[in-house]
């Protein structure tokens, strides 16, 4: 099956809910891990490679979650299916780069894909909507036990599982949540977060590192951090930060509301009028534009519109999502002008932003004598 | 300015990120960022870039100790100083002298307390027949960091050290999941 039949089309994907996904809009847990005796796969030749590729493919695609899978070479696919996967947070980038002798094999619903010969052996990942950290944990701790029944992990009783890099040898496991925060980006308070945060020895990931503005106000936050503490610490210190973030960016929200309507409403109006009747623009742009949409529908501006329009928008309107709908090669200039043709269709049936009658007319003064 | 991973073009991208409290910069040239996927928001962490470039200084001086190669696998220190990854799993044991310092740099501890293959750990309780670390094992690993982190003040450490014992002796065999 080619992978745009198996993968879920992007108005169902933006469907999916889970706790808390107003400012959370996934969780991660990914475990690395590598055969015993086999030399990590940057290191190894490419029949080596290839072996352990088979061997591994094998045993993820007969344990009982993997029914139904999705299971590929990464030579099999094209540069176009590497990226949507990409797009799709599904794959990384390094393992997108890959070709003979690394694998993928991604689970029916989605959210569980392991990536074979990426620096690791296995990199395998369970992804869930929202905040559900533990789930996550639950779930890919359930898988890698599965696993270890198929094949020999290398590890140590001093180092715990043995990764390529040393910075994920001990639990290999990074744990990470996707949160949108443009309440705390809009009131300049993300830069105090992030420092809060690498304080406590977790990374903040975004384009322009501390204290600017990630595009779309997303920002992934995540465990550095991964020997000499078990999985349930890390998963459980994690959770906690990421609910007090939760709470920042509410406060937030709620402050800008109180004190700056007008700037929130003008930020808000003037996304929506730009992508309600642009002609031509950059995926950046309509990132975060589509934040400050995303920001309007979770204040109640958008009444009878769904959240999930937004998320939807955000992910068809990716450079390679928007290329995989035509069958010509797109130039960057002709992209951005089909981008906009999709959203003033999209944003056609969603009206203005409505202004909440209490926040109107804030200035209810008397007239001047 | 030089970029920093291949110090021929002229350094234009400059990051700069508090990790632990420690200001870590780089200085990369166009071509560098791209390949390094800098100029990518969702999969960019200074620190993993910092793995293979600002804590050269690290490896490097975890490079130069115990043995020049790696007797598994013929993976050699010049090559774990380029690339901040090791060869094959025997590598650790290979070069485990320099890599401790490196190791402790980069982690909470320096011994793995976490989960083991055939523990079943954190779902099952049933761990007994199976040969990876019992509860106890675990727990002896915990006392012997707590007895060092004691030792070198480290009173924070410590004190998580002691609660996460806590934890390990309840009765549900330490499985903290919520």
């Amino acid at each position: 099956m080619h992978l745009l039949e198996f993968l879920r089309p992007p108005q169902e994907a933006a469907k999916q809910s889970g706790p808390q996904d107003k400012i959370v809009l996934s969780s991660r847990v990914r475990l690395a891990r590598n055969l015993s005796g086999s030399p990590f796969p940057g290191w190894a030749k490419k029949p080596e490679r290839i072996r352990a590729c088979e061997a591994i493919r094998t045993a993820v695609q007969e344990l009982p979650e993997m029914q139904g899978a999705f299971a590929e070479s990464m030579d099999a696919l094209s540069g176009l299916d590497k990226q949507i996967l990409v797009e799709r947070h599904l794959v990384s980038r390094e393992h997108a780069a890959k070709g003979t002798g690394s694998g993928l094999v991604l689970s029916k619903d989605e959210s569980l894909c392991v990536m074979i010969n990426e620096e690791d052996h296995l990199r395998m990942q369970s992804l869930k909507p929202g905040l559900q950290l533990h789930e996550a944990w639950q779930t890919i701790d359930t898988l890698d036990t599965r696993l270890e029944n198929r094949l020999t992990y290398a590890f140590s009783p001093e180092l715990g599982y043995l990764t390529a890099c040393p910075t994920n040898v001990g639990t290999g496991m990074r744990v990470s949540a996707m949160l949108h925060l443009p309440g705390l980006v809009l009131a300049e308070q993300i830069n105090q977060v992030v420092q809060a945060v690498n304080k406590l020895g977790l990374a903040v990931r975004g384009l322009y590192g501390e204290g600017t503005e990630a595009l779309g106000n997303i920002f992934q936050i995540s465990n550095q951090m991964t020997l000499g503490e078990t999985e349930t610490v890390i998963v459980e210190r994690l959770s906690k930060v990421v609910a007090q973030i939760i709470e920042h960016e509410e406060n937030a929200r709620g402050t800008l509301l109180e004190k700056k309507p007008k700037v929130v409403f003008n930020h808000i109006g003037r996304a929506y009028g730009i992508l309600a009747n642009a002609h031509s623009i950059s995926s950046k742009e309509a990132m975060n534009l589509l934040s400050l949409l995303r920001i309007g529908l979770d204040l109640g501006l958008f009444p009878g519109t769904a959240r999930s329009l937004v998320d939807e928008l955000t992910i068809l309107t990716q450079p390679a999502h928007l290329q995989a709908r035509y069958s010509e090669k797109l130039s960057a200039e002709e992209r951005d002008i089909r981008r906009a043709d999709m959203m003033r269709e999209a944003l056609r049936t969603v009206n203005r932003p409505v202004i909440p009658p209490d926040t109107a007319e804030p200035l209810d003064k008397p007239p001047p004598a | 300015m030089l970029c920093m991973v291949c110090k021929q073009q002229e350094a234009t991208v400059h990051l700069t990120q508090v990790v632990e409290g420690k200001i870590k910069k780089l200085d990369l040239c166009e071509a560098c960022s791209k390949a390094k996927g800098v100029d990518d928001p969702t999969g960019f962490s200074l620190a993993d870039l910092l793995m293979g470039l600002g804590a050269s200084q690290e490896i490097a001086q975890a490079a130069s100790s115990g043995e020049s190669s790696c007797p598994t696998c013929g993976f050699t220190q010049a090559d774990f100083k380029k690339s901040g990854r090791l060869g094959c799993p025997d590598c650790y044991r290979a070069f485990s002298d320099g890599l401790e310092a490196l190791l402790k740099t980069m982690h909470k501890g320096h011994q793995h307390v976490g989960k083991a293959p055939g523990s079943l750990a954190g779902q099952t309780q049933t761990q007994s027949r199976t040969p990876g670390r019992s509860p106890e094992d675990r727990l002896q690993a915990l006392q012997r960091s707590l007895e060092e982190a004691i030792k070198v003040e480290n009173y924070e450490e410590a004190a998580r050290i002691r609660d996460e014992i806590k934890a390990l002796k309840v009765p549900n065999g330490g499985a903290v999941t919520a």
